[in-house]
């Protein structure tokens, strides 16, 4: 151990909590706010301490949204978010696992090739692809749609790799034992394989949720009807150009709210959020 | 790399691929083609006639002003954003990696605004430091500085990089946490023996060894500013005032959101595609070095 004097620690105490303050400061802000009244604020002569308007302004959020041209309840919008997280990441999940089985448990011709294809949409992130997409998307009639707000984004080269890279270390000897138990492929995949993917699948899913919730651009695109947006999309239309006209405590509480889910998500599951991470990355 | 146990099936196989395969046809390979076909067209201002025109687009866009400046903005963006965040976020984990009480209430309090959307970080930074209501901005305005990120395209820059930082802060601060547990403590001991002070220690011991995560961070935050950027730019500057805010990312979407013209989108998305898939190229190489490092 490499002594560290008293006083080096208080400052490292010291520097972390500043860090911690800095990090947690807009998240503070948006708390308060989202507990005043709506004049205050416009004045800017907002309280750095919480106000009485808890119940009222997330009440409102909640079951009716903003009284300007977008009056669409924030439940809503958090509904249309939770089902196209699931979708992303259930999705995302369950295709990738069953390609790897695929390209680690059988040979056939373009097994390489086909994994290949599905390894260079890393270089295709929706960014570059933005208008094509969205005009195949409105060919196929998915516009304002779950399915349209899904299925462009569900490939995932990551998840196929790493369920390959998982797969090359599941022993070869449980395939074979299985075998002799008279377990076909599938059989093999349902019972063996699928139980030993758990932490990965568990891992994978807390990322993948993570970030099918924080989608933006996507959903900005192809939402068009109120009662489709997304927490994310919903948020910006309530900014107004016209400063005046925004409702302050209901756009801080929304943010409040979209921040919930997913920073519950990373606190609650710490380990597997940090082992997603880490592992998505490699 | 190949299994030796495997089974044998004519379809399955086939049947097992055949969704992620169609997926990744139809909405990633389609319209990544289409995106490279429109950049040789050009179409007229009715969308009645197209023309195939060679360069044209690429070198219509490469001769514009507002490209090249966008261009030059997000790396200068890229290049900020990551600097700032990286060493917030190195000086907090080397603070966090001695044994201490509360280290792992530390690293809670300190991860989860990866969690947090980029339009939220947005809304919540505009918020803060909004000219006539923010409550920092009556800080600044009372040090003199006439704030006003809304006409001031220097400051609204600057209002996105801190904001983008910001968020970037807690993958970071992981990424080096895992770096450091990966040192081997009795290097910093041999360091100590020798006398060597803490500052010293950093710069000649920690910082060395780090430097392969500190490459790989530096790669994923050029990515994550150049994309994930987006969010934050349309919630708080709409790429405002005038254009300074805008990036190439942005800059499709705008351009195309008019219904412009489809052919310079389209050049601008497959420039796009190439600068990810350098910068991909660089990931992976570096990845594989890793695993020997």
């Amino acid at each position: 151990m490499v002594e560290e004097e008293g006083f080096r620690r208080y400052v490292a105490h010291a520097i972390l909590w500043i860090g911690i303050a800095i990090v947690a400061f807009p998240v503070y802000i948006a708390i308060v706010a989202s507990t005043q009244d709506n004049a205050l604020i416009a004045n800017g002569q907002m309280s750095l301490l919480p106000g009485g308007h808890f119940f009222e302004v997330y009440y409102q959020t909640i079951f009716v949204g903003t009284s300007g041209s977008t009056r669409e309840p924030v439940g809503n919008m958090m509904l249309n978010s939770l089902v196209m997280a699931l979708l992303i990441a259930v999705g995302k999940i369950a295709i990738s696992i069953i390609s790897a089985y695929a390209i680690v448990y059988f040979r056939f011709p373009f097994r390489m090739p086909i994994f290949w294809i599905i390894f260079i949409t890393l270089m295709l992130p929706v960014e570059v692809r933005i208008y094509p997409t969205y005009k195949i998307v409105a060919d196929l009639h998915m516009l304002d749609s779950y399915a349209g707000l899904a299925l462009p984004l569900i490939a995932s080269a990551t998840a196929t790799l790493l369920f390959r890279q998982f797969f090359m270390t599941v022993p070869d000897e449980l395939l074979e034992a299985s075998r002799i138990d008279g377990a076909g492929p599938l059989r093999f995949f349902w019972d063996t394989l699928l139980p030993l993917s758990r932490t990965n699948m568990a891992a994978l899913f807390v990322i993948l949720f993570i970030l099918g919730w924080n989608q933006y651009l996507w959903p900005l695109l192809i939402t068009t009807r109120d009662d489709m947006q997304t927490i994310q999309v919903g948020i910006r239309k309530m900014i107004t150009t016209t400063d005046a006209l925004t409702e302050w405590p209901i756009v801080m509480a929304t943010a409040v709210l979209a921040m919930l889910p997913p920073v519950f998500v990373v606190v609650a599951m710490q380990k597997l959020f940090v082992r997603g991470l880490v592992e998505t990355e490699k | 790399m190949q299994k030796q146990a495997i089974f044998q099936s004519k379809l399955l196989p086939y049947a097992l691929v055949a969704p992620q395969l169609a997926i990744v046809l139809i909405f990633f390979y389609w319209p990544a083609a289409q995106a490279v076909i429109q950049s040789f067209l050009l179409q007229d201002a009715f969308g009645l006639s197209t023309s195939f025109v060679w360069f044209d687009n690429y070198l219509d866009l490469f001769s514009d002003a507002a490209y090249f400046e966008a261009i030059v903005r997000t790396f200068f963006f890229s290049f900020a954003i990551a600097v700032s965040s990286l060493s917030v976020a190195l000086l907090l984990a080397i603070m966090a990696d001695k044994p201490m009480r509360g280290g792992s209430l530390y690293r809670t309090l300190l991860i989860w605004p990866y969690a947090v959307a980029p339009p939220v970080v947005g809304v919540l930074w505009i918020f803060m430091l909004h000219p006539s209501l923010g409550v920092l901005s009556r800080y600044l305005r009372e040090a003199g500085i006439d704030w006003n990120p809304l006409l001031d395209g220097n400051q609204a820059a600057t209002l996105i990089i801190l904001a983008a930082a910001w968020k970037q802060i807690s993958y970071n601060f992981l990424f080096f946490l895992a770096g450091l547990a990966s040192i081997p403590k009795s290097v910093f001991e041999a360091a100590a023996i020798d006398g060597a002070r803490p500052m010293r220690r950093f710069w000649t011991v920690t910082f060395p060894l780090l430097s392969p995560t500190i490459f790989f961070l530096l790669v994923v935050n050029i990515v994550y500013a150049f994309f994930d950027t987006f969010g934050i730019i349309d919630t708080m500057t709409r790429g405002g005032p005038g254009t300074s805010t805008v990036t190439l990312v942005y800059k499709v979407y705008s351009d195309g959101l008019l219904g412009g013209n489809l052919g310079s989108s389209a050049a601008q998305s497959v420039i796009l595609m190439v600068m990810v898939i350098v910068l991909t190229g660089i990931q992976f190489r570096f990845v594989e070095r890793k695993v020997t490092y």
